[in-house]
Parts: structure tokens; C-alpha cells; sequence
């Protein structure tokens, strides 16, 4: 049997995927990227064979994505992260033609047709507001890590405004709100809401449309996507726990076999 | 003898300057804002009295200025930050035309007319992008001071070039440059001609006339002196009271106000 290897090294998390031929996923394994790209990339390889039980060798194909994706020595390819996220988003709703991938440092929204490609997109990757580090910084200010994140926007009730114009002008507006007595799972709240909004705006520059599917590590908390289906009103694909993380590895790792059957290399 | 003070609320640093009836600084106090707002402004004015051996009831008129005026609770009044960094810069440097003021959150740009009036500005409220707090992130991911940021930028051969504008992903390029083995004097020197680069463009869009004063936090930063005017080309007056440039303007405006009110003395009265 043939295997691939999809690699995603993101700016803030790098996630790795190896898929059989049928497109079963066999193994992931994400962690934090750090700074030094070559190293992450070797890690969560050895790691993500180990789980799956395979070897480097059994490897017919690599392909990375990712900002870091050309810092990966044993790729065979590397793809945008546009193009993979349309592909493993197609593979897991086939209806996607609207991607909004949030990421640690950018916001993506792109218009795909039923094929996985990439008809238009827009992006934000200039400001940390609308972005996963905009979340980060707020937690932070609080005194809460990024892992708390999900569980604490369970606990809100209430909606708090945040600007949401800057991260770092948030900080102050943050310490205000916890002066006069906010709670801070109603702040976090607030935090996703105004970062929704941007989601929202970039959605619409890209001229999208249903069917939507989310990608990206913070549609992990169940909030979040709650929270877009209702300022979009529209329903959206999210893929179950912690997947909508790995929809980009995952498309580099499909994209290997596509690769492989052009080469008239597929077995 | 009569006192004025003016206390400038920042968003990082709240500074207290006491003056006298001849426009001179006596007392002075710099302290971090911190979250309590109302606290810091106290302090600040407690110890600039202390340093100037004046007592509270000698000073007769206090204004607040900064994004935490309204928290000077025993101020008199309150003045925006732009007339008061454009007040101080025109007194300390009467050929001011032009004021670039770089706080903790914020860079101003501003026009100065005759006699320390405001004619136009332009301010970074949207984004923390070429702000003190750009700077600031640098000191924290390269483990330096904040003080000794412009001293090591200085001994730059070949800077970095900074791509980033939010402040946020600053502190992720310039690991990235330790990473790819960069001398922390280039990566460095590179944050400061980011910042002067931006600042620049605000001052472009009010239009740059000599003479440039540079007030605020970011102004007792050498390094930052010499990019500014490097990408200025022109000298720039700086002062080591710039720090205190708006709670100067504020002190002054609350001289101004004594002085208008004050009874004229009846002859032979």
C-alpha cells in the first residue's frame, strides 16, 4: 500500500498527516512550531510515523505547506497553504466552496469550485487583530494560556465589546474591563466576536458563498464556530475535534497521491 | 512664589513636571501607569512635589493631559496630549514647526503654528505599529533593557530588514532573524528604522517643516534619534526633558491660566 506525507508548518503550529491511497488518514501529530523550522519539521515526521507504525522509507510522497514550508529539506513538493486547505476541506465536505482558515498569524477566505481549486481569495496576514494571536495576546493579558482558551469561552454569558482594532491596544482595553469587574470568560467572549466580524468582512471580499467549511486550530473551540454560523447566518462544516487543525497537512498528504498518479507512479 | 503642574497620564508611563512663575522646571517624576490610573497620577504628582521641595498648597492650578487625564482627579482641568506636546516642544524649542511625539501606544504628528498652537496633526490610533510598544516587544524577546536598545542598535554594520507592521508579529520576525543567526545589533537597528520609517510617513502626511522636535518616552532612545534623522536628513532637537514634553505643555497651559485670571493690583489700593 501506498503512503503519503503531508506537512504544514504554520507560524505558530505544525501539524504532519500521513493518508493510504483510499485517503484514510493513518496518523497525525501536531506541536509548536518554534523557531526552528528544520528541527519541527524532522519531529513531527518521526512522530507521526511512530503513531502510525510506518517507516520513512514507506513514504512514496511529501509535500509541505505552510509559511515554513520551504525550510522542509525532504519534501518532494510544496503547495500554498490555499491550495492545500481546498483540498483536504473538498475531501472532507466535497459541497466547499468557501474556506475560512484562521491561522496563528493570518486569516484566509477563499472561494473554491467543486474541483479544489482556488477561484479567489483574500487575506490578512499585515495585522494580528483577526487572527488566532489576536486571541492569544487577550488570554494572555488575563493570565489564562492558549489550551484555556476553549474551556473558559464555555463559561461566558454575557457579550463584552472589544474594539478588536489592534491586539496590543486591546491589552489595555482588556485590564480596564477586568478593573471595573468583568469577568474574563466574558471578555474572551467578546474577543471572538469582534474577531468573527473580521472573519465575516474577508468572507465577503473574496465573494463566497455556501457551502462554508472552517479550517484551522482555533475552530477547535466549539464557540467559535457557533459564533460565525450566527454572524454569517448560515450553517458551516466543522470537522470534529481537533481535525479543522489538520485540513492543510491533510490536503499536502492527498495531493500526494494526485501527484503520484500523474507521475504514473501510483501503485 | 506661585507653582503649576501638569501631569501627563500615558498609556505605559505617567510623568509629573512642577513649574514656576519664570516657565522653569523644578520638579519632575516619571513612573510607570500601570492598572491603577488614579494611583499613578497621585504618585507621579507627590513625588515631583517632593523633588521640587514644594508643597501641595503652593501649586495653584493643575491640568492632566494623556489618555488618562480624566483619572487626575485633583486636576483643575484637562488638555488633550497634542496641545500640550506641541505647547512644551514650542517653549523649549521656540523655532518648533513640526513635533513628532512616540509614546508607549501611540505616535503623533504635529503641525505647530505661533506660540505653541496646534495647526494640524495626525495620530496612529488604529494600530500599535511604530509605537513605543514596538520597541518594547524587541527589549522582551532579546532579553535587553529598554534603555539600552538604541546604545546596541547603534553598533549596527548591516541592519535586517523588518517586513512586519503589527507590533504582535514583530516579536515572531525578530526571533525568526535570531534563528537565521542575525547579531542582535542588526536585527535591532532594523526595528528602529521600521519605526522611524513609519513614523515618517505620519509626519509626511501633516507636511515636514525645520525645525522637527521629537518629544516622548521613545525620544530618550539614541538610537531612534539617529534614524529619524537619517531618514529625515535633517537634525532634530531633542531634549532630556522630552519624556516630560506633555505634562510641560500642561504645566504651561495652567500658568496661562493664572495669569488671566489674576486681579490686575489696584493703585493705591
Amino acid at each position: 500500500m501506498q503512503i503519503t506525507l503531508g506537512l504544514d508548518i504554520g507560524s505558530t503550529y505544525s501539524k504532519a498527516v500521513i493518508v493510504d491511497q483510499e485517503y484514510n488518514m493513518l496518523a497525525r501529530f501536531v506541536c509548536p512550531t518554534g523557531h526552528k523550522l528544520k528541527e519541527v519539521a524532522n519531529k513531527i515526521t518521526k512522530e507521526v510515523l511512530k503513531i502510525s507504525g510506518k517507516s520513512m522509507d514507506e513514504i512514496s510522497y511529501t509535500i509541505t505547506t505552510g509559511s515554513g514550508r520551504h525550510q522542509v529539506d525532504f519534501r518532494d513538493l510544496q503547495v500554498t497553504d490555499l491550495t492545500a486547505a481546498a483540498r483536504g476541506a473538498n475531501h472532507m465536505y466535497p459541497g466547499t466552496r468557501t474556506i475560512l482558515d484562521i491561522g496563528g498569524q493570518t486569516m484566509k477566505a477563499s472561494k473554491i469550485d467543486e474541483n479544489a481549486k482556488v477561484l479567489n481569495f483574500r487575506l490578512n496576514d499585515k495585522c494580528a487583530s483577526g487572527t488566532g494571536a489576536f486571541l492569544e495576546k487577550t488570554a494572555k493579558y488575563m493570565g489564562y494560556s492558549t489550551p484555556e482558551i476553549g474551556s473558559l469561552l464555555n463559561l461566558a454569558k454575557n457579550e463584552v465589546p472589544i474594539s478588536g482594532v489592534c491586539a496590543v491596544f486591546a491589552e489595555s482595553e482588556v485590564i480596564s474591563h477586568l478593573s471595573e469587574g468583568v469577568p474574563p470568560e466574558d471578555i474572551m467572549y467578546g474577543a471572538i466576536l469582534s474577531l468573527t466580524k473580521r472573519c465575516v468582512q474577508l468572507m465577503k471580499r473574496a465573494k463566497s458563498g455556501p457551502e462554508y467549511t472552517l479550517a484551522g486550530g482555533i475552530l477547535r473551540w466549539e464557540k467559535m464556530a457557533e459564533v460565525i454560523k450566527n454572524e454569517i447566518k448560515h450553517d458551516v462544516n466543522v470537522p470534529a475535534g481537533d481535525l479543522p487543525q489538520f485540513i492543510g497537512a491533510l490536503g499536502c498528504a492527498i495531493l500526494g497521491h494526485v501527484r503520484l498518479r500523474k507521475l504514473g507512479l501510483a501503485a | 512664589m506661585t507653582y503649576t503642574a501638569g501631569v501627563d497620564v500615558g498609556s505605559t508611563q505617567t510623568k509629573a513636571v512642577i513649574i514656576n512663575e519664570d516657565k522653569e522646571i523644578v520638579g519632575r517624576a516619571l513612573i510607570d501607569t500601570g492598572a491603577n490610573v488614579m494611583a499613578a497620577a497621585e504618585k507621579s504628582f507627590a513625588m515631583a512635589l517632593k523633588e521640587g521641595g514644594v508643597g501641595e498648597e503652593e501649586v495653584e492650578y493643575v491640568i492632566g493631559t494623556g489618555y488618562g487625564r480624566y483619572k487626575v482627579t485633583f486636576g483643575n482641568k484637562q488638555v488633550t496630549e497634542i496641545s500640550c506636546h506641541g505647547r512644551g516642544a514650542a517653549q523649549m524649542f521656540p523655532g518648533t514647526k513640526t513635533v513628532i511625539d512616540m509614546g508607549g501606544q501611540d505616535s503623533k504628528a504635529i503641525k505647530v503654528g505661533k506660540n505653541g498652537d496646534i495647526d494640524d496633526f495626525c495620530m496612529n490610533d488604529k494600530c500599535a505599529a511604530g509605537t513605543g510598544r514596538f520597541l518594547g516587544a524587541a527589549s522582551m524577546v532579546l532579553d535587553i533593557p529598554l534603555d539600552d536598545l538604541g546604545g546596541v542598535s547603534l553598533k549596527s554594520e548591516k541592519p535586517v530588514r523588518i517586513s512586519t507592521t503589527c507590533t504582535v508579529f514583530a516579536e515572531s520576525e525578530v526571533l525568526a532573524w535570531l534563528g537565521k543567526g542575525k547579531k542582535v545589533e542588526d536585527i535591532l537597528w532594523g526595528v528602529h528604522l521600521s519605526i522611524a520609517a513609519r513614523s515618517i510617513g505620519l509626519l509626511r502626511r501633516i507636511g515636514i517643516e525645520d525645525e522637527v522636535t521629537f518629544t516622548g518616552g521613545v525620544a530618550r532612545n539614541t538610537g531612534m534619534i539617529k534614524a529619524m534623522e537619517d531618514g529625515l536628513k535633517m537634525k532634530i532637537n531633542v531634549s532630556e526633558d522630552s519624556h516630560y514634553m506633555g505634562a510641560l505643555g500642561a504645566a504651561l497651559f495652567a500658568l496661562d491660566h493664572i495669569f488671566a485670571h489674576r486681579q490686575p493690583i489696584q493703585a493705591g489700593a
